[in-house]
């Protein structure tokens, strides 16, 4: 047992699972203050959300005040949630009546499936461009990948958004302008926030690469008489590697940020979509769940990414 | 930035992971070319009829999101609207009301099955109205005595005193009659099972549900096999859904889209006036908004025709008076004037004590004319529509604060007494009868989307004739003088109305709107041949 705990990946690992546990705790207790601190009657709000706004009355918000014993003290039903927590019970959402599992393994798994999509797109599009224009630095392509990026990072995700259902969907009729169920509905959603991920991953490439290729060891290769691409691809793509898969287990938070706002632009039912609902109607238990599911999917997401530079670059950090 | 410290590493491996690397692009974005697209012609040929609108369908509770499957003639009520929005019958084929009208008869139309086959019999029609009953909705608001079977077709509804608006509120859509194995034993709703032409074959919320023809529907069966719903909760996606083709049909077009739409050629626009009003509800109670001549004032000081014009580019929405045309006795021949009058405004306030002080604000004893206003953003157009009447106020020296919250806290502040102003958007049509929400909105004190610290005898007896319904001869004039009471004292303010807006591809043909929005009569759609 010794050796494997010293071990840097199960080291790793157990850091990550450790930190798994306190978001769990931290999500919690504060959605669970900020909540309750919120200004506005919890009741009239939950109504609004399970009625909407023609039939939210007083009558129908003394119904779900009875319904859902909402005077119960507060610190009560913060026990009651992570007692329930414990045996993997997320709770019911307050406006639908659903499990708060129930709703959230349909959403998450979309917000999942076009995260996936997204990542996987940014990083066919940025570093592969970041590479380019980092072997040829203040040459054309760099220049013009710059305005590209700073475009891409300064204009609003939802206005690329529409312009690509505009461009691609209306004008080209090459896909489908929103909604989701088949592979070509994903497709723009994932496009947009994998433009938004590659302008800046293609920058942490472009500079990784740079320092790659202005190191010792590279000018070594190339003095040993290694040709261009042959040298990129022996000692300068894994080392350049790094930094940017580091960057990108970074860019999972921007991801989720940008989820939010894209899912509702392209109608996908995902996770982002559903916290923004939660959050408008008080519905406590959907948020927990929500911000819990988001907050171990950026350290689940976080940890694999570990683990990959920890396979590129076994050595660690130099102590 | 600094990035972690990179040496040289041995290099075989990593070559061979860059070239899979590559490869594994490249295959997906090879895949990513063939993908299939759904557009309006693959949509006829397929036999699905794609429908596009904001409403999610969050619940299967007819009280809670029922209207999206009356919308979708997935469930029916007992009672029908005509094309007119006169009532007709639906699930009962014939009603009859005892003298006293405490004691309705109906008798249930025969040979109607559920989606699950079972037939529909007195005692699972009374089960669903007993349920919908006991939830908030418009069947709480009657005076219900009982509701019980009389054999096999025969539904008796007793009253505790008359309700002349009790079919209209049958026809509301919470009241909608599922079968009996809807139901879980505490009256939630676990399955969706109608009468309606369609059956409801798949529901993922919060988003979308898939719907086929019931071929063993009792009327006239649906022109197209199949529908998907969709909920797109942003005007600019669904207006481009249907300029791509994705969606055959699309509700509910914000302005500047509904323009563009017309000018598509594979697209038609349709629009019809809803019984909707954007109005602001008025604390009477309030120190300063108790004299009606100041509630005339911020009244006559809208200017109608600008909002309308300017911010919701329909100038036919300018609303001067509560009920919108379509609701028949209950709209005047003469309203508010559409154009602002800043002149009578200042007159009325002046009348009322208010003097402008040296910022151009009114003041009155050493007190300014502050006030607050609320809105929500459930209708997008409401906060715009808030900052322009704070301007339009602002010209006549009445400063107004707008906070932008949640609809529950405009009830909320009915019921603590904080509220001042709230800008909203009522509906008269919730049931098709503006009877039932006059009476929620205008009886003594009050309701919470209606008039607030306010109480009129002559609204009082106006609606207690109306509600008894025994004389009607009578009733097209007291719809009229609810009505010019509304006016005269402007307990709300109204601003403009609604309009239901659709975008149909030319792909499809047979559709008609509804006065009432609670059928899209998509059963009555087909596809081009």
């Amino acid at each position: 047992m010794g050796p494997l705990i010293g071990s840097p990946l199960v080291r790793l690992l157990l850091a990550r699972v450790g930190q798994g546990v306190l978001v769990a705790l931290m999500v919690g207790l504060l959605t669970f203050i900020l909540v309750r601190a919120l200004p506005g009657d919890m009741a009239y709000r939950i109504a609004a959300g399970r009625y909407g706004f023609d039939w939210v009355s007083t009558t129908a918000a003394d119904a779900v005040r009875h319904d859902l014993g909402l005077d119960q003290p507060a610190p009560l039903a913060l026990l009651a949630w992570i007692w329930d927590l414990l045996r993997f019970d997320l709770g019911q959402s307050l406006v639908t009546g659903r499990t708060v599992a129930e709703e959230l393994s349909h959403q998450f798994g979309q917000s999942v499936l076009l995260a996936a999509w997204a990542a996987g797109l940014s990083l066919l599009i940025g570093p592969p461009l970041g590479v380019l224009a980092g072997l040829r630095p203040g040459r054309l392509v760099d220049r013009g990948l710059l305005l590209v990026a700073v475009l891409m990072r300064s204009v609003p995700p939802f206005a690329i958004g529409a312009v690509l259902i505009l461009v691609l969907a209306v004008q080209a009729r090459l896909l489908p302008a929103a909604g989701y169920g088949t592979p070509a509905h994903a497709v723009l959603p994932a496009l947009t926030l994998a433009l938004c991920l590659a302008a800046v991953s293609a920058r942490v490439s472009r500079d990784a690469v740079m320092t790659v290729s202005g190191s010792a060891y590279y000018g070594f290769g190339r003095t040993k008489g290694l040709g261009g691409s042959l040298l990129f691809w022996r000692h300068g793509l894994r080392n350049a590697a790094v930094p940017v898969l580091t960057y990108f287990g970074v860019q999972f938070v921007a991801l989720v940020e940008g989820m939010v706002v894209i899912e509702t632009l392209f109608a996908w039912p995902g996770i982002g979509h559903a916290l923004v609902h939660a959050i408008v109607a008080r519905d406590v238990p959907m948020i927990q769940g929500a911000a819990l599911t988001m907050g171990l999917f950026v350290v689940a997401m976080n940890t694999v990414i570990d683990v990959v530079c920890h396979l590129l670059d076994p050595r660690g950090e130099p102590s | 930035m600094t990035y972690p410290a990179v040496r040289l590493l041995p290099s075989r491996r990593g070559c061979w992971s860059a070239m899979t690397l590559l490869r594994a692009s490249a295959l997906c974005l090879g895949i990513g070319a063939v993908l299939p697209v759904p557009d309006a012609q693959a949509n006829a040929a397929s036999g699905v009829l794609s429908v596009v609108a904001p409403w999610e369908v969050s619940s299967l509770d007819p009280a809670r999101h029922g209207y999206v499957f009356t919308r979708l003639q997935i469930a029916e009520t007992l009672v029908d609207a005509d094309r007119a929005g006169a009532l007709a019958p639906g699930l009962a084929e014939r009603w009859q009301a005892d003298a006293a009208g405490l004691a309705w008869t109906l008798t249930l139309r025969a040979g109607v099955v559920f989606h699950d086959g079972t037939p529909m019999t007195a005692d699972a029609v009374v089960k669903a109205l007993r349920i919908a009953a006991a939830k908030p909705g418009p069947l709480a608001s009657v005076p219900l005595e009982s509701i019980a079977a009389d054999g096999p077709q025969t539904v008796v509804i007793r009253l505790k005193e008359p309700f002349s608006p009790l079919l209209a509120t049958l026809a509301g859509t919470a009241n909608q009659i599922l079968a009996p194995a809807s139901y879980a034993a505490d009256g939630a709703v676990t399955q969706v099972i109608g009468t309606g032409p369609f059956r409801l074959e798949e529901v993922k919320p919060p988003q979308s549900l898939s719907a086929v023809r019931f071929d063993r529907y009792w009327g006239r069966p649906a022109g197209v096999e199949k529908l998907s719903y969709l909920a797109a909760g942003r005007g600019e996606t669904r207006a481009m859904m249907a300029e791509s083709g994705d969606a055959d049909v699309v509700y509910t077009l914000d302005p500047a889209s509904r323009q563009r739409l017309s000018r598509n050629p594979a697209v038609t626009v349709q629009a019809l006036p809803l019984p909707r009003t954007v109005s602001v509800k008025v604390n009477s109670g309030d120190p300063v908004l108790s004299d009606v001549r100041v509630r005339r004032a911020l009244a006559v000081a809208v200017d109608r025709g600008n909002i309308a014009t300017g911010l919701l580019r329909e100038p036919g929405s300018a609303a001067g008076q509560m009920f919108p045309p379509g609701t028949g006795d209950w709209t005047l021949a003469d309203g508010l004037p559409l154009r602002a009058d800043p002149a009578q405004a200042s007159a009325l306030l002046a009348e009322a004590g208010w003097t402008r002080g040296g910022d151009g604000l009114l003041v009155r004893d050493g007190q300014p004319l502050k006030l607050a206003l609320r809105t929500f953003p459930d209708r997008p157009e409401l906060p715009v529509i808030a900052t322009a009447l704070q301007a339009q106020w602002r010209e006549i020296g009445v400063d107004v604060s707008v906070s932008v919250g949640n609809s529950g806290d405009v009830p909320a502040g009915h019921r603590d007494g904080t509220l001042q102003l709230a800008l909203m958007a009522r509906s008269f049509g919730l049931v098709p009868d503006p009877l039932v929400t006059a009476l929620q909105d205008f009886g003594p004190g009050g309701g919470d989307w209606g008039a607030m610290n306010w109480s009129s005898p002559a609204m009082e007896q106006a609606l207690t004739a109306l509600k008894r319904g025994t004389d009607t001869a009578a009733l097209p004039g007291l719809r009229q003088s609810v009505s010019k009471i509304l006016l005269a004292e402007m307990p709300v303010i109204p601003v403009s109305w609604y309009q239901q807006t659709v975008a149909v591809s030319k792909q499809v043909t047979g559709l008609t709107l509804d006065p009432y929005e609670r059928s899209y009569r998509l059963s009555e759609v087909s596809w081009v041949r």
